[in-house]
C-alpha cells in the first residue's frame, strides 16, 4: 500500500466550506438545541430544563399523531407517484419532437413555486366555483375539502401527485435513455415478453435513479409544509397537520420554543435515520 | 434449418430516398446456402450490420423479400424467426445468474426445464462457464460477459442461422483466437448456418468457408477465401484483402491486350474491346509480381521487411508497385525490371473485374 501523501496546507483550503456549514447550518442548529433543553417566558431569561421537552414530546399523543399523518402521506404519495412516474417514463416517445414537448409538459408542475400550487389547487378544489369541486360535486359525489377529512386527504394527495410525479418520470426517463439499443434488440432475440423486458433490461437499469428518486420524494414529503399549509391549512381540525405544520403551530401559534425545539429536534433525527435506514437497504441490495 | 435468400433486397434508412447515396444497401439478391460458415467483410459503415438485421428481422426492408427456404419472412418479428444473434458489445441481464442468462432464451420458448438444464450446461462447458453458472452475471468482465452473449446465441439448437456481429470485439486477444476457434469446431459438431460479421480480414478468411465482402452498401464478392485471394472480383476486394493489397494501375487495351505504360501487359485470356469512357485498370497482386530480366523498368523506392519476405516499393513513373520477394533473394541493381504473372493478372473495367 502506497503511503498518502500528508500536507497540512490542504486544511485551509476546507476552512471556506467549514465557515460556510458553520454558518447556514451547525450554529442555527445549535441554537436549536440551546431553546430545546431550556424555558424561557420573555426579556432573555432562560431556565434549565434539562430533556424535560423531549420527554413531553415523545409522550405526546398530539405528536404521535401528526407522526402518523406524516408516514400515512408518504407512504400514500410514494405508492401512486412511483409507480405512475413509471409507467409516464415508459409510455414517453424515445425520439422525434414529442420527446422535448412531453419533457417541457412534465417538467412545468416542477417549476411553479410551492405557494402557488397550494393556492391553485386550493381555488380549482373548491366545491363552489373550482372546476374540480364542481366537477366531483356535479358527479353526485358529495365533495368539499375544506370540511370533510377524506376529501381533504384526497386533495392533498391529488396536489402532491400533479406535483412531483414529474420529478420521478424525469429521472426514471432518463435512466430509460441510458439503455443501448442493443439490449431490445437482444431481448426480441430471445423472444422476451414485453413484462419479461420490463423486469429484467428496464427496472434493473433503471434501479440507481429510482433509488435517487424515492429518496428525494421521501425526504420532500416528509417535510411537506407549503403546499397544504395553503390548500388546507391542516385542517379542517387537525386531519392534514402534518409534522412541519404542527411544528410551526407549536413554535410560533403557541410560542412554546422549547417543546418545539425539542420537536425540530426529533423531526430531524427521524427524517436522518429513515434516509440511512432506506439508503443502507439499498446499497446493501446493490453489492449483492 | 433452411436456405436463407434475399431477393431484390434494397433498404434506406430515409423516408424517402432520393439519390444513390441514400440507400444504405443497394439492391442485391443473395443466397445462404444451409449449413454454410460465412463471413461478412467489410470496413465500417458499408452495410454489414444492416443486412445482418434485415435477415434476423430488427429491421424491415425498404423492398425486397426475406426467404427462409420456402417461407417468405420478410414482415415475421425476430422471436419468430427462429433466429439467434449476438451483438458487438455484450448484452446480459444483470440480475440474473449467468446460468439463468443462459437458460433465458429456452425458457421464454416453454422448452421442458430437464432439457433446458442439459443444454445450459453443454454450452457452458463449451465456453469454459462452468464455474460462474451460480455467479450473478453483472459481476462478471467484458470478456466473460460476451461469452454469455455467444452462450444464448448458441443454447438453442434448432435455429435457422446464427448470427454474430463483430462478437470478438471487446475480447483480448488471446482469448479471440480460443473463441473463434470453438465457433469454428462448433459450426462443425451442429452443422448450423452461421454469419459471422467482421471488418477483420484474418478473422474472415480463418472463420469462413464463404466470404461476402461488402463494399458501400454492395455485395461485390461472394467467394472462398481463395476465390477472394487470387480472383478479386472488384478492386476493392483487391485492395480490402491481402497485406499489402492488390497493386491497380491504369491500362488501355488494343486488340485485346492491356497495355500499361506503352508496355504490354500479357493476361491469361484475351480482352475484348471496351467502350472508351470507362475506366480500364489492371489489377495484380504483390505475391505474383517478381523480377525479371526484362519488362517493365522500375526504380525500387523502398523495401521494408517483413520477416519471411521482404515488402519492395518500387516506382514507374508516376507509379508505385509493391511486390513481394521472398527472404534471402536478393534484389537486382541498378536497371530492374519487373514481370507480372500472366495467370494472375486481371483486367478492370470502371473497378469490376472483366472475363
Amino acid at each position: 500500500m502506497a503511503t498518502k501523501t500528508q500536507n497540512p496546507k490542504a486544511w485551509l483550503f476546507v476552512l471556506p466550506v467549514v465557515a460556510l456549514v458553520a454558518f447556514n447550518a451547525l450554529i442555527p442548529l445549535m441554537t436549536v438545541v440551546n431553546y430545546s433543553v431550556q424555558e424561557t417566558f420573555g426579556d432573555n431569561v432562560f431556565f434549565w430544563e434539562g430533556v424535560k421537552w423531549f420527554e413531553q414530546v415523545l409522550h405526546s399523543e398530539r405528536f404521535h399523531a401528526s407522526l402518523l399523518r406524516q408516514l400515512m402521506f408518504t407512504s400514500i404519495i410514494l405508492t401512486i407517484e412511483v409507480p405512475l412516474g413509471v409507467a409516464i417514463a415508459l409510455s414517453m416517445p424515445k425520439k422525434g419532437v414529442g420527446v422535448s414537448v412531453c419533457l417541457v409538459l412534465m417538467a412545468l408542475p416542477l417549476l411553479i413555486p410551492w405557494n402557488v400550487v397550494g393556492a391553485m389547487w386550493n381555488i380549482f378544489a373548491l366545491p363552489d366555483i373550482g372546476l374540480l369541486g364542481r366537477m366531483i360535486n356535479g358527479l353526485g359525489i358529495d365533495y368539499n375539502f375544506t370540511q370533510q377529512p377524506g376529501a381533504a386527504w384526497f386533495t392533498t394527495v391529488m396536489m402532491d401527485v400533479w406535483h412531483w410525479t414529474s420529478l420521478v418520470v424525469l429521472l426514471a426517463y432518463a435512466g430509460l435513455r441510458s439503455i443501448p439499443d442493443a439490449y431490445y434488440q437482444a431481448a426480441k432475440i430471445d423472444g422476451a415478453t414485453p413484462w419479461a423486458v420490463f423486469r429484467f433490461i428496464q427496472l434493473p437499469k433503471m434501479k440507481r435513479v429510482l433509488t435517487i428518486a424515492i429518496l428525494l420524494r421521501f425526504m420532500d414529503s416528509f417535510m411537506i409544509y407549503t403546499e397544504p399549509f395553503v390548500l388546507t391549512g391542516g385542517g379542517p381540525g387537525n386531519t392534514t397537520t402534518f409534522l412541519s405544520i404542527d411544528l410551526v403551530k407549536i413554535a410560533l401559534g403557541q410560542f412554546d420554543l422549547g417543546p418545539a425545539a425539542a420537536m425540530s429536534l426529533i423531526y430531524f433525527l427521524i427524517v436522518l435515520l429513515l434516509c440511512w435506514i432506506f439508503y443502507t437497504l439499498m446499497m446493501r441490495h446493490e453489492a449483492q | 434449418m433452411s436456405e436463407i435468400s434475399l431477393r431484390e433486397l434494397r433498404h434506406s434508412y430515409l423516408e424517402t430516398p432520393q439519390t444513390d447515396a441514400d440507400w444504405a444497401l443497394k439492391k442485391m439478391s443473395v443466397d445462404w446456402s444451409e449449413g454454410g460458415a460465412y463471413a461478412l467483410l467489410g470496413p465500417s459503415g458499408c452495410g454489414k450490420t444492416t443486412l445482418l438485421n434485415i435477415i434476423s428481422g430488427l429491421l424491415t426492408p425498404t423492398e425486397g423479400e426475406v426467404w427462409f427456404g420456402d417461407r417468405n419472412v420478410t414482415d415475421i418479428p425476430p422471436d419468430q424467426r427462429n433466429i439467434a444473434q449476438v451483438f458487438q458489445f455484450p448484452v446480459v441481464y444483470d440480475t440474473m445468474t449467468v446460468y439463468e442468462n443462459l437458460c433465458f432464451p429456452l425458457r421464454n420458448r416453454g422448452i421442458p426445464a430437464a432439457d433446458v438444464d442439459r443444454k445450459v450446461r453443454e454450452i457452458a462447458t463449451m465456453l469454459d462457464l462452468d464455474e460462474m453458472l451460480p455467479r450473478r452475471a453483472s459481476g462478471l468482465t467484458a470478456d466473460g460477459k460476451q461469452k454469455i452473449s455467444l452462450g444464448r446465441g448458441l443454447v438453442r439448437s434448432d435455429v435457422n442461422v446464427i448470427m454474430f456481429d463483430e462478437p470478438l470485439t471487446v475480447i483480448d486477444p488471446h482469448l479471440k483466437w480460443v473463441l473463434r476457434s470453438k465457433l469454428k469446431e462448433l459450426h462443425q459438431r451442429i452443422g448450423t448456418t452461421m454469419i459471422y460479421v467482421t471488418h477483420d480480414q484474418t478473422e474472415a478468411l480463418t472463420f469462413a468457408d464463404q466470404v461476402v465482402v461488402m463494399h458501400e452498401g454492395t455485395v461485390v464478392q461472394i467467394g472462398t477465401p481463395v476465390d477472394l485471394f487470387e480472383r478479386p472480383r472488384h478492386t476493392f476486394v483487391g485492395h480490402f484483402i491481402g497485406s499489402p493489397g492488390m497493386n491497380v494501375l491504369p491500362c488501355e487495351i488494343e486488340n485485346g491486350t492491356p497495355f500499361f505504360a506503352g508496355r504490354p501487359v500479357p493476361v491469361g485470356h484475351s480482352i475484348a474491346y471496351r467502350d472508351g469512357t470507362e475506366r480500364l485498370e489492371i489489377g495484380v497482386r504483390p505475391e505474383f509480381i517478381s523480377f525479371a530480366a526484362d519488362g517493365i523498368p522500375v526504380e525500387i523506392v523502398k523495401v521494408s521487411d517483413a520477416g519471411r519476405y521482404s515488402i519492395v516499393d518500387a516506382r514507374h513513373g508516376a507509379h508505385v508497385i509493391k511486390l513481394l520477394v521472398p527472404e534471402g533473394e536478393s534484389l537486382p541493381a541498378d536497371g530492374a525490371h519487373i514481370h507480372f504473372d500472366p495467370g494472375h493478372t486481371q483486367v478492370y473495367a470502371d473497378g469490376w473485374m472483366v472475363n
